[in-house]
């Protein structure tokens, strides 16, 4: 079976779930007026409220409340009309309030599922256990001072979601790719910008392993593991280490743990009985948060289409491949860039959308991706315009350029940034469609090359790719080949 | 010159407006007495500079004819107000030289209003204790002595700085803060009138917090009318506050209409407590016959479970309270006392800057919301503060108001019961019930002990029902005609 795994002394089964913090887009923070910017001074983003000064108080950013709303229907989740703010207790110099404010026993929104897509082309269906709002915390800087710590609190107060999913998963694969669909999600509800360099995103990876059948094995939490290719690294140091233990005949400690980057590897961060008792309470400063069903009905009138529907679309009204259309709607950007594209290219050649769909899409998801993977960019720092790729593959389907001249051309739009009209026009790349000027040439080669004609006709027709060489040599690969096609052959059996 | 600092703050008023004197004059009087009172140790930080400039500007506003009913009248405030550059450490070390760079919604209610600050008055620490004897800045002594005793008593707690202020005529009135009886206690300790308004009537923005779910500011005053006074200004719907409740603010002065005739006073049962003192049973007694003079009907009413409130109480605010303080932490304001590592800072800062009672409570509220005893302690507790509030609303489905004793005793000598928290506790037996409930409760002054000491009736009404239980409790004043003032033995 596909998902066990083989140790010394026979297969285990691995059980993972995740815990994804997500940063909500909002201009101001969960509690406070102050800023949310990104990358600003120490200590500039700052209120009273997010600095625990004292008597401050909090107060819930209405908008927040609505990004965790979309993002809970983006999900496909129940939404909780009514949801409750509780305080993490804990000490620690970041944390001014010394609690944290999340929810716990009752999140705003509830159960769900995702399905997600799997490399073999096979889905899988991964249980959301519950979103729910808190605030981050700020930031310890222990390396600014010989024996001091700094601490930055731009980001204390920040709103985070933090998205739980049920113990669904069973390879690092699906991990991964749960990860991925999450981060497609908010990304498209616009409710987090996943971008995990900066700390939008980061998941804690709870992961144990059991003989198949048996009952769940004792978990790890690995915390902060901020890109979806460490989650899975995450994953496969874990069983690795667990079932070695195992199989050793130890025991797995429920502990929390740190990945380090370097080794790839993770260690102890914390052990159970160094656990916090958080002691959660509910916030005597917030009221419980109560909204209405139109409320909720509002929002996703006002959701924009999701990835799965989108993808259902592209299938459904474009034609193009379930492969090319999962490829595409990944991210919502490509997806932005692939109908933009299309229906540039409708206007510019007069086609209609179910004739060019999968000629676009296998044009975007090969040449443009591949390109852009080459250069290291994402699609938007793509170096080739709507405009100009428009144009490109209206010179193609118009016939004015070969399928090989367009690859040519395309290279050197990447190089030099010209139009493909200007490129075609100035290399003098059009097609020759010309038969009288094709036929003069066919003509002139059968001459040429009479020998070779005899062994054709005497049944080495292997031979007919010879002379279609020579047409295409001839005119530098600008005779079009249905024309060569239609003359070349009648004349050789001729 | 009449001696202002006498004036009730409704006379006061009167005098500013009618410019009988002015704001000035009655300011520096309240400043010169202040002076003469040190040994009460009621002010923590006399803002002089503050007070005049304040007075100044009063009286422009009284000339210029925008003059309100606070206009030019000085008060103290107590130190769990944040007020912007002056002292707000809430009476304790661990926010040793804390200057707030912002006001609280409730000073700057009454600041708009033309009101005077004379200063920050003492309190119990983090406004947790019965007798004042809690602050970091040394116990307040009530003006009030028994007999001819040389003895010194508490003024209560943990408002006591501000009582014992109006009461030695330091101040025309000043503001409270009440968790659990912190305002009424002491107005019966010191003969005054203490309100602790419906939970939500007063922005909590800006007022340190204690137990989040049970702090309300309100008025210690001279008289009914002053309370009402007051209360009209410092209450108010405040955005900054997510409990404070969106209801316009009535004219509270002009509920006092005298009338309660046909109006129902409920008696509770539950609350002739053991040991309670006859004097205070037969002073309740006086109380309901007045009442019933002036034409209310008395009815006998249960709150079945107010034997539960103090334990409750004792289990909500330190509950709280244990959350609350986690931010005083030496990190960021206030007291550092530093260590070789953080956990040591936070041991020593905490050490050093709590006093023992905040510290029982930190200790008592961390306890009951540890895992594994959560459901026992905080989640009962929840459940049965659910069932003191039920009590109430059954109970007004029979009466208008509530009439109980303020406290269980008069004033007690200081250092009395400091060695003894539970008999410390037993003070707010009658007061807990209503902060629990969230409801708005008043002490009237009503008589004095054999010992000479006053006594105070409580009040209590139905949420948001200031005006009516305002009416009653001024009812009550006037049949009570409590005009005794403690005798000056302190300063010259």
């Amino acid at each position: 079976m596909r998902n066990l795994y083989q140790g010394a002394t026979g297969d285990w089964e691995v059980v993972i779930g995740l815990e994804i913090h997500a940063q909500v887009i909002s201009e101001s923070k969960l509690f406070s007026g102050a800023s949310t910017k990104f990358g600003s001074e120490p200590n500039t983003q700052v209120s009273f409220v997010c600095s625990a000064q004292p008597g401050m108080l909090p107060v819930i950013n209405e908008e927040c409340v609505r990004q965790a709303v979309r993002t809970g229907l983006a999900m496909g989740c129940q939404i909780n009309l009514r949801s409750v703010f509780d305080r993490k207790n804990y000490f620690y110099a970041d944390l001014p309030q010394g609690y944290q404010i999340s929810q716990f026993k009752d999140p705003i929104v509830g159960e769900g599922v995702v399905t997600v897509d799997l490399e073999d082309g096979s889905t899988k269906d991964i249980g959301v256990e519950r979103l729910h709002l808190e605030q981050d915390a700020g930031k310890s800087m222990h390396d600014q001072h010989p024996s001091m710590t700094y601490v930055d609190l731009n980001r204390s107060g920040v709103a985070l979601m933090e998205i739980v999913s049920k113990p669904d998963m069973r390879s690092a694969e699906e991990a991964g790719a749960y990860f991925k669909k999450i981060r497609s999600l908010v990304r498209y509800a616009g409710t987090c910008d996943g971008n995990m360099d900066q700390g939008s995103m980061r998941a804690d990876v709870n992961v144990s392993v059991r003989r198949p059948g048996e009952p769940l094995g004792t978990r790890t939490e690995t915390k902060n593991v901020n890109s979806i290719r460490y989650v899975m690294m995450v994953i496969e140091s874990e069983i690795r280490r667990q079932v070695d233990v195992l199989e050793d005949g130890g025991t797995i400690d429920q502990e929390t743990r740190l990945f380090e980057v370097a080794t790839g590897t993770t260690r102890t961060m914390r052990s159970k009985e160094e656990a916090h008792d958080y002691r959660y309470f509910p916030d005597p400063d917030l009221l419980p948060l109560e909204f209405s069903q139109a409320f909720v009905d509002e929002l996703a009138k006002e959701m924009p289409e999701l990835s799965d529907a989108k993808k259902a679309r592209f299938i459904k009204d474009l034609h193009i491949s379930a492969y090319n259309a999962g490829v595409l709607v990944a991210e919502k950007e490509s997806a932005d860039y692939f109908e933009e594209l299309l229906s540039a290219t409708v206007e510019k050649s007069g086609k209609q959308v179910s004739e060019l769909g999968t000629m676009v899409s296998n044009w975007v998801t090969g040449d443009l991706f591949g390109a852009l993977k080459k250069l290291g960019k994402g699609i938007t720092g793509s170096p080739v315009s709507i405009a100009h790729a428009a144009e490109l593959l209206s010179l193609q389907v118009d016939g004015t350029i070969s399928g090989r001249i367009a690859k040519e051309v395309f290279e050197n739009m990447l190089e030099s940034g010209k139009s493909p009209e200007v490129i075609v026009d100035e290399k003098g790349l059009k097609q020759v469609s010309d038969t009288g000027a094709i036929e003069t040439m066919i003509d002139e080669i059968l001459v040429a090359n009479a020998d070779k004609v005899e062994e054709y006709r005497g049944g080495k027709e292997k031979l007919y790719g010879f002379f279609v060489g020579q047409v295409m040599k001839q005119t530098g690969g600008k005779a079009n080949p249905q024309v060569v096609n239609q003359l070349l052959r009648p004349k050789l059996d001729g | 010159m009449t001696e202002l600092t006498k004036l009730t703050l409704s006379a006061a008023r009167d005098g500013l407006h009618n410019r009988d004197f002015t704001a000035r004059e009655i300011t520096e009087q309240h400043v010169n007495a202040i002076e003469d009172a040190k040994e009460l140790n009621t002010y923590i930080e006399v803002t002089t500079n503050q007070a005049l400039q304040m007075a100044d500007a009063a009286d422009e506003m009284i000339k210029s004819g925008n003059a309100k009913s606070m206009t030019g009248i000085p008060i103290g405030i107590k130190d769990l107000y944040c007020t912007k550059g002056f002292h707000s450490c809430a009476a304790s070390h661990i926010l040793d030289g804390f200057k707030p760079e912002y006001e609280s919604t409730v000073t700057s209610n009454l600041w708009n209003d033309g009101a005077v600050m004379l200063g920050k008055t003492n309190m119990d620490e983090f406004a947790m204790g019965s007798s004042n004897e809690n602050s970091y800045y040394g116990p307040v002594k009530n003006p009030w002595r028994a007999g001819n005793s040389d003895k010194d008593t508490v003024p209560g707690g943990s408002s006591g700085g501000s009582a014992a202020a109006v009461a030695a005529d330091i101040s025309i009135a000043t503001t409270g803060t009440d968790t659990g009886g912190s305002i009424r206690q002491p107005a019966s300790f010191a003969g005054l009138v203490g309100l602790k308004p419906t939970y939500g009537r007063c922005s909590r923005f800006g007022m340190i917090a204690f137990a989040s779910s049970l702090d309300q500011a309100g008025p210690l005053t001279k008289s009914v009318r002053d309370a009402a006074i007051m209360l009209e200004s410092m209450a108010g719907y405040d955005e900054k506050d997510s409990t404070c409740i969106n209801i316009p603010v009535p004219n509270y002065e002009a509920a006092l209409t005298g009338d309660i005739s046909g109006l129902k006073v409920g008696i509770p049962n539950e609350y002739r407590v053991d040991g309670m003192p006859g004097e205070i049973e037969k002073l309740w007694q006086q109380g309901i016959a007045w009442l019933k003079d002036a034409g209310a009907q008395i009815i006998d009413i249960s709150l079945p479970h107010t034997k539960y409130a103090l334990p409750t109480y004792y289990i909500v605010a330190p509950a709280e309270c244990s959350s609350n303080l986690a931010r005083y932490d030496g990190v960021k304001y206030g007291l550092r006392v530093t260590g070789d590592s953080l956990d040591d800072m936070y041991k020593n800062t905490r050490a050093a800057g709590f006093g023992d009672e905040v510290k029982r409570r930190i200790l008592i509220g961390t306890y009951v919301l540890s895992a594994g005893y959560y459901d026992a302690y905080y989640l009962k507790a929840q459940r049965v503060r659910t069932l003191i509030a039920n009590d109430f609303k059954a109970a007004y489905e029979k009466c208008d108001v509530i009439l109980t004793p303020t406290a269980p005793s008069a004033a007690f000598e200081l250092g009395d019961k400091i060695s003894d928290p539970l008999a410390m506790y037993l003070n707010d037996v009658f007061t807990v019930p209503a902060s629990l409930a969230g409801l708005p409760g008043v002490s009237v002054p009503a008589g004095l002990s054999a010992e000479g000491l006053p006594l105070g009736l409580q009040v209590l009404g139905q949420a948001f029902g200031e005006e009516q239980m305002l009416n009653v409790a001024d009812v009550l004043e006037k049949a009570a005609a409590f005009n005794v003032k403690p005798t000056k033995w302190w300063g010259e």
